[in-house]
């Protein structure tokens, strides 16, 4: 029974797979660099300017530029109408924000770091997601929310959560997961053009990060398609799966890897929902093998949520198991010994790697 | 639902019957004394320079100190009901559900703000002496002592760990400089019986209770002696044994947690109460406000203390409120209320050891708005200069320093002495030194505490993943820290 259902989800989704759109476009040539924060201010600041209903709202977001400086300068290039410093009320500025986009608007909600976002969360799914379905399509909420999501440096377990796999559960919402600076610039521009409420997912320890982008990256019309995975590193023996600061991680196993002979193929999502799930299977169908990579709990994760696609739709391509690598199944601890046992590292990539192509010995049968 | 009219006249039969036409008549007398009284505070505007106004205040302290004392602790309620009902005189009243509602030709809206400021309690002046009059609780010479040395001794500590996350010795810190007679006067006031729900500016109610210099290091360098074995950022202290909740980054989520547990004390029939701390910033979030109203309807023994110390991070109170500060909204929502100087330890003493005996004896929520100043930067994450200016700081640190204030008032009734100041501040230096060598000394936590708590007993997913990690550790020794005790 099982089989049949397995096989009927399979048919339907072959006709669905196509080539990866986002192979086709490759932008990271150029010499030029820009960090994240700079990808992230600019593409706000093209977008309010380009739309006088685009306006960011929320606590330190003028005068002090943002709690990670990421709105530096439009205080004074938007006025404080366009530029909202709020109260500490996250449920209070979400609610606006909601009400805002309601009306027309196209918030920017920016939260201090997503795990504040709890505060909000009833706005964010009972309200943003849920308005244009339960009013037929009257009601539109254009809003995007973004800030720091995941684990930063040394700041505990109520600073450090990734809320990815919670978002991407709930019917409505968009959920972006940006790498680089060219996803940064690309996927809010997106976010901010889009229709529909975007959950928008940054990661602190990436802020500062600098990396290449073309001049078709810098243009000012540059947008990333929403629901599109890219392929960061094309590789035929085992496809990893990661998101955000975990792309670079991937990144790092897949050189350490090359060195053993294994050549790994790096998807980085950008968009949790819609999941791109033709490039992932496409990709497992020619590697046979896949490890998923993310900050989360493993529980219910995106991982899991991949895992699962997987199986339906490729199940009969894996040679091997496919594993997660993710957080530790427990609130993120602070003192730096054991925060870095709690989030993956790339030797936990290199080695769940090594294990899909049989390069090591299973763990249980070494212990 | 039926409503009824009736004549205004049973009104005050009513009200005399409820309230009692003498303290009616004490009230009425009070509110006249306070419009000669009239005081601005500086804190709710804080968009205006702080000293000058200050100043102008200081001028009239000794006035204003004696004038308040009359109306001290005592409920204003009745003498909003008194004024009502006079001008409810010739007009009707609905008897509504939950109280009597009087007419009014009059078509009056209520002002955004009361005509005058709430008044500021206070007892000790700038320079620490008794204003005349000031109805006080009186502080014995060995509590008075002790006050003044843990000022003294949280004045140093933050001073020695600010400079340990300069040196990169600990990743964060946040100071209490400007606020410590709100931490060591409020903790003296209470007994060792009451629960404290802190925000993370209020360590001086552990070291009031003794809390040790090496128990605040162990937190800080998060290693295998601390209590909350190394999972919470530094200043995230929780001590069971003190009765002190441990500290939540999430902003006023301890303000109804307070309100939960003084229900249980209330239930529990214990002679205690809750005190619960928060920031200005904090009243902005729901849970202030529901904490509020369940602390009124429950009629739960807790005390809320916020610290209107003007800045949340870089927002001035301007910015995050209209309100006249925090106290005005007590009043809205039925709670008793004082707005305290929270710079004179004194006042502090007396309002929370007043506010105490009626939570307890009276099972009723209190709020005090302790008026100050977050004299350092919101933490070491944040340099405070790039939105305020650096003279209303230097003015806040040097002229309105509480702990001076303090010894200045202890030195007057010659329990203090200048040779005493230099041992205890060198003693103390000392042992803060010490006890930072030590917490660097002990080990990291070991693996096992990665796993332990989350759960009641450790439930065989998490033993695996135990087991799993220490064999690959065994395996790849290389890949793991080297500080990781097994
Ligand atoms: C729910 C939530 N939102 C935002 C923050 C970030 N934050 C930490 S402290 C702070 C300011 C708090 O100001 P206040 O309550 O006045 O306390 P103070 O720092 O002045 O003592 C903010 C916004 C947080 N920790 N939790
Ligand atoms: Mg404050």
């Amino acid at each position: 029974m099982l089989g049949i259902v397995r096989q009927k989800v399979l048919g339907q989704s072959l006709q669905k797979v196509r080539p990866g759109v986002s192979l086709l476009r490759s932008y990271s040539s150029a010499a030029k660099q820009m960090t994240v924060r700079e990808a992230l201010n600019s593409a706000l600041d093209e977008e309010m300017s380009a739309d006088p209903k685009v306006f960011l709202m929320g606590e330190e977001v003028g005068e002090y530029q943002g709690a990670y400086k990421i709105s530096k300068g439009l205080l004074e290039k938007y006025g404080p109408e366009r530029v909202l410093d709020t109260p500490i009320t996250e449920a209070g500025f979400t609610g606006i924000g909601v009400g805002a986009a309601y009306y027309g608007l196209k918030p920017v909600v920016e939260f201090m770091t997503f795990n504040f976002s709890m505060q909000a969360i009833d706005h964010i799914i009972n309200s943003a997601a849920k308005s244009n379905y339960m009013s037929a399509g009257q009601i539109s909420v254009p809003i995007v929310f973004r800030g720091p999501n995941g684990a930063a440096a040394g700041v505990g377990a109520q600073h450090s959560q990734c809320y990815a796999a919670w978002y991407a559960s709930c019917p409505g919402l968009k959920v972006l997961t940006p790498y680089n600076s060219e996803d940064a610039r690309g996927l809010l521009k997106a976010a901010i053009r889009d229709p529909d409420p975007v959950i928008f997912l940054e990661n602190e320890l990436l802020y500062g990060e600098s990396f290449p982008v073309s001049d078709e990256v810098l243009d000012s019309s540059f947008c990333l398609p929403i629901g599109k995975a890219k392929i960061e590193r094309e590789g035929k023996d085992v496809t990893i799966s990661a998101f955000s600061k975990m792309v670079g991680h991937a990144l790092k196993a897949a050189e350490i890897l090359e060195k053993d002979g294994i050549d790994a193929e790096v998807i980085n999502l950008r968009s949790i929902r819609p999941l791109d799930r033709s490039t992932i299977n496409t990709s497992v169908r020619k590697t046979n093998r896949l490890i998923t990579v993310e900050e989360g709990f493993p529980q219910h994760g995106v991982g899991a949520e991949i895992c699962a696609s997987v199986v339906e739709e490729s199940f009969g391509y894996l040679d091997a198991p496919v594993e997660r690598v993710a957080g530790a199944d427990v609130p993120m601890p602070y003192a730096a010994n054991l925060e870095r046992m709690a989030v993956p590292q790339v030797e936990d990539i290199v080695r769940a790697a090594k294990r899909a192509c049989y390069r090591s010995v299973p763990l249980a049968a070494a212990a | 639902m039926a409503f009824y009219l009736k004549n205004s006249r049973n009104i005050i039969n009513n009200l005399k019957s409820k309230v009692g036409l003498s303290s009616l008549m004490k009230q009425h007398s009070c509110s006249c004394l306070n419009h000669n009284n009239y005081c601005r505070f500086p804190a709710s505007t804080a968009t205006s320079p702080f000293a000058p106004q200050l100043n102008n205040l200081d001028l009239n302290s000794h006035k204003r100190g004696c004038l308040f004392m009359s109306q001290r602790f005592e409920s204003t309620i009745a003498e909003k009901q008194f004024a009502s009902v006079q001008n409810g005189e010739d007009n009707q009243a609905l008897d509504f559900p939950g109280g009597k509602i009087i007419f009014s030709p009059d078509m009056r809206f209520l002002s955004e703000s009361p005509s005058a400021h709430t008044y500021c309690f206070r007892v000790l002046d700038d320079n620490g002496q008794l204003i005349k009059q000031s109805n006080y609780i009186q502080v014995s010479e060995e509590i008075a002592v002790k006050m003044y040395s843990d000022m003294v001794t949280l004045q140093t500590m933050d001073t020695i760990f600010y400079e340990a996350q300069r040196q990169g010795r600990i990743s964060f810190y946040v100071t209490t400089i400007g606020e410590e007679a709100i931490n060591i006067a409020s903790a003296a006031a209470l007994t060792s019986d009451d629960f404290v729900f802190p925000q993370y500016r209020e360590p001086g109610v552990l070291i009031w209770r003794g809390f040790t210099l090496q128990e605040f290091a162990n937190q800080c360098f998060g290693n295998r002696a601390d209590y909350g074995k190394g999972r919470q950022m530094p200043i995230h202290y929780g001590s069971n044994k003190h009765k002190y909740f441990t500290v939540s980054s999430t902003i006023a989520t301890q303000i109804p947690h307070a309100v939960g547990a003084a229900y249980s004390l209330k239930m529990d029939k214990k002679d205690a109460c809750v005190v619960t701390y928060f920031g200005d910033g904090g009243t902005s979030e729901g849970d202030f406000h529901a904490a509020l109203n369940f602390a009124a309807v429950t009629e739960a023994p807790v005390i809320f203390i916020c610290r209107n110390n003007g800045w949340a991070i870089s927002t001035p109170t301007s910015d995050q409120f209209r309100s006249d500060g925090i106290a005005v909204r007590g009043q809205a929502y039925g709670v008793q209320s004082i707005r305290v100087d929270g710079n004179d330890a004194l006042a502090m003493y007396s309002a929370v050891h007043t506010a105490r005996k009626m939570a307890v004896n009276e099972h009723r929520p209190i709020l005090i708005e302790a008026v100050t100043y977050r004299v350092g930067h919101h933490s070491t994450s944040d340099d405070s200069t790039k939105y305020r200016p650096a003279e209303e700081i230097e003015w806040w640190r040097m002229a309105r320093d509480p702990v001076t204030r303090f010894r200045k008032w202890v030195e007057s009734n010659g329990w203090w002495s200048s040779e005493a100041e230099t041992q205890l501040r060198s003693s103390i230096r000392n042992q803060l030194l010490h006890a930072i060598q030590m917490a660097e000394k002990v080990e990291k936590p070991p693996v096992e505490e990665l796993f332990t708590d989350v759960y009641d007993d450790l439930p065989s997913n998490l033993r695996e993943q135990e087991k799993l990690l220490r064999e690959t550790i065994s395996r790849h020794p290389q890949d793991f820290p080297a500080d990781v005790p097994h």
